[in-house]
């Protein structure tokens, strides 16, 4: 029981984690109609400049922040120079041109930090656990992340619905010439929505790179990951990113904490540590599958598309 | 059909005249590593050259083409381990196993279109890679070494470099023959047709998912061939082999070389692989002369020069090398 609680915690942070990326990604769809493969590199970067910055700031809270505010102008540059032709086009050019900028920030990464990867070791004061039912402990790191992510995500609620700049996003995104006509800055918009897409990805790599390693091509397999996520919640919908990340998130951890024991039950010992994760990533992309076929929308169709 | 002397059809044919001629000059020079480099082009060439049959005449953005290679490889390389290395048991198998393959995924994620389609067909390609990842007994992660390349009962020798690369290359020219006829077949046109508006097609009475589904089987094929080919030419496999990285790789080959003809990807295969290996040596001549001495580190970074020119090609260049060739004749 214990473990259950705490294995659904984790699924629930990895879900966070994904929400943050997809979150990103579906904005970026959703309002550009960008397919945007090199929203990963953002993961890594992001990452990149938190561990460099919190090394020179010698400050885990000061180098997160500024290396959101680094990882924000790095995609509004970006998006300038190499997004902004690619609108319009169609999505094999959109898979095309990004999957070359991925290609260029990886090796741009190898070029500035070296190809060995970096770690970010946490303050001291989040190393314990703290107790969070009577009697079940629990990192307090990974609930940091739990809570800051959702203060994310209900930021980004609050900022789409209720501000003005909120309002321009989503009406870029249901007309673009009209709200051009009337006098917005449709490219400076843009711009804004790709900087925050870039922020939220940079966020999730730095607060990630703690519990695992900063290096390149960290955000290749996760980015994957977060594509099934705004797939299963309905392209361009937060909502549905929101609840198909914690959902992704929950079927991985459960499908690697449980699935290794059941294979066990039926075959040998070692089959079941060697199938368990692969039975539980093929788990989310069959609940994919199941979500493509039978509601080809996703779960939480973007009202607005 | 009467062929005429045009520049496409010359590219075509120095191409194909070059490539025959790989074997005889490396056996001149004795340079071995480009026997083994072109083997590998072509082998890719041959999976470029299906994708580009579903992409470029279908109008099926398949983001999950690797894991065909990655099939047909871990056939060869599974049987090869429990000691079955009989081509004539190995190859159609691995080729049916892929075909068996394309038909689910297309069954399911043809009913998708546009981004959907890319990402579903990226996502079975990854779950074919994380299967692979769990195979311990053929190495997991890291990757099974093939100890034996395909026997064919003494008939034909596949360990044979030389023989190998014509074997390749003949199977290369047999693919674009077929996709050639097959493009420009009823079949075909009917699939061009459902590429530029299927729901009329439909009204005429074609029944386009079948025909599609069709397309994408045989694509599956040749790409399953091509990974058969891919891991006799290495003698190893690993879940590398179907990196979605790598299935991004052959769709840049097909749009390099151009998605409007049958023999672009080729053109493409050849051009990508060849600037990869050739990329290092250029940056390396540049800065020498710009600075008076080779630069080696800068070598190193060849893909911060081939990620933009992805892009810049993607936005300037829509028809690929191919469509250059034909604008040039015109223009």
């Amino acid at each position: 029981m214990l473990y259950l609680i705490e294995q659904s915690l984790n699924g629930i942070q990895l879900g966070m984690l994904l929400f943050l990326l997809a979150a990103g990604l579906t904005l970026i769809f959703g309002i550009m109609d960008l397919v945007n493969l090199a929203h990963g590199s953002l993961y890594m970067l992001g990452a990149y400049f938190a561990a460099t910055l919190i090394e020179v700031t010698d400050s885990f809270v000061l180098g997160i922040a500024l290396g959101i505010v680094a990882t924000l102008v790095a995609g509004m540059v970006m998006e300038m120079i190499a997004i902004r032709p690619l609108y319009g086009r169609d999505h094999l050019d959109h898979v095309l041109g990004t999957f070359g900028l991925l290609i260029f920030f990886n090796e741009l990464v190898r070029l500035i930090w070296g190809p060995a990867g970096l770690t970010i070791s946490l303050p001291p004061e989040m190393l314990t656990a703290v107790q969070v039912l009577p009697g079940v402990f629990y990192p307090l790191y990974r609930l940091v992340i739990i809570l800051s992510t959702l203060a994310v995500g209900l930021l980004l609620y609050v900022l789409v619905m209720r501000t003005r700049i909120g309002m321009l996003i989503r009406a870029g995104a249901s007309n673009r010439e009209m709200v051009g006509a009337l006098g917005v800055n449709i490219k400076l918009l843009y711009t804004l929505v790709f900087g925050l897409g870039a922020a939220l990805a940079g966020f999730a790599g730095m607060i990630q790179a703690p519990l695992a390693f900063v290096q390149i091509g960290m955000g290749e397999n996760i980015l994957i990951l977060a594509f099934v996520v705004i797939i299963i919640g309905g392209i361009g919908s937060i909502r549905g990113a929101f609840v198909a990340a914690v959902l992704v998130g929950l079927i991985d951890t459960m499908g690697r904490a449980f699935l290794p024991d059941l294979v066990r039950a039926f075959l040998s010992y070692s089959a079941g540590s060697s199938a368990g994760p692969a039975l539980s990533s093929m788990l989310i992309y069959a609940l994919m599958a199941a979500v493509l076929v039978f509601r080809p929308e996703g779960l939480f169709p973007a009202s607005n598309k | 059909m009467t062929t005429h002397l045009t520049a496409r059809n010359a590219v075509v044919v120095a191409m194909i005249a070059f490539l025959m001629l790989v074997p005889v000059y490396a056996a001149t020079t004795g340079n071995t590593f480009m026997m083994t480099l072109f083997t590998r082009i072509i082998i890719l060439a041959i999976a470029a050259v299906s994708l580009n049959l579903i992409m470029g005449f279908g109008g099926m953005v398949s983001f999950g083409h690797a894991a065909y290679l990655g099939i047909g490889g871990y056939v060869v390389g599974i049987l090869a381990k429990e000691g079955i290395d009989s081509g004539f048991v190995q190859w159609p198998l691995a080729i049916a196993l892929s075909g068996l393959f394309a038909l689910g995924v297309g069954a399911l994620s043809l009913r998708t279109r546009g981004v959907y389609f890319i990402m579903i067909t990226l996502a079975f390609a990854q779950v074919v890679y994380y299967v692979a990842n769990g195979l311990d007994r053929y190495g997991g992660d890291d990757g099974l070494t093939i100890q034996r390349r395909s026997e064919f009962g003494g008939l034909i020798n596949l360990s044979n470099r030389t023989f190998f690369y014509y074997l390749c290359l003949a199977l290369l020219l047999a693919t674009v023959y077929l996709v050639w006829r097959m493009v420009n077949s009823r079949f075909g046109m009917a699939i061009q047709g459902a590429r530029s508006n299927e729901r009329r097609m439909n009204a005429i009475g074609f029944p386009t998912f079948r025909y599609k589904l069709i397309c994408f089987v045989i694509a599956g094929l040749i790409c399953g061939l091509a990974g058969v080919l891919l891991a006799n030419h290495t003698n190893f496999i690993s879940p590398q082999l179907m990196h979605w990285t790598r299935s991004g790789d052959l769709i840049v080959m097909a749009v390099l070389g151009g998605m409007g003809s049958v023999f672009g990807p080729v053109i493409g295969a050849v051009a990508l692989l060849v600037l990869e290996e050739t990329l290092p040596h250029l940056i390396g001549l540049v800065t020498h002369v710009f600075t008076g001495k080779e630069i080696a580190a800068a070598k190193e970074y060849w893909q911060l020069i081939l990620g933009p020119m992805l892009l810049l090609i993607v936005l300037f260049a829509r028809g690929g090398i191919d469509g250059l060739i034909a604008r040039s004749r015109n223009g």
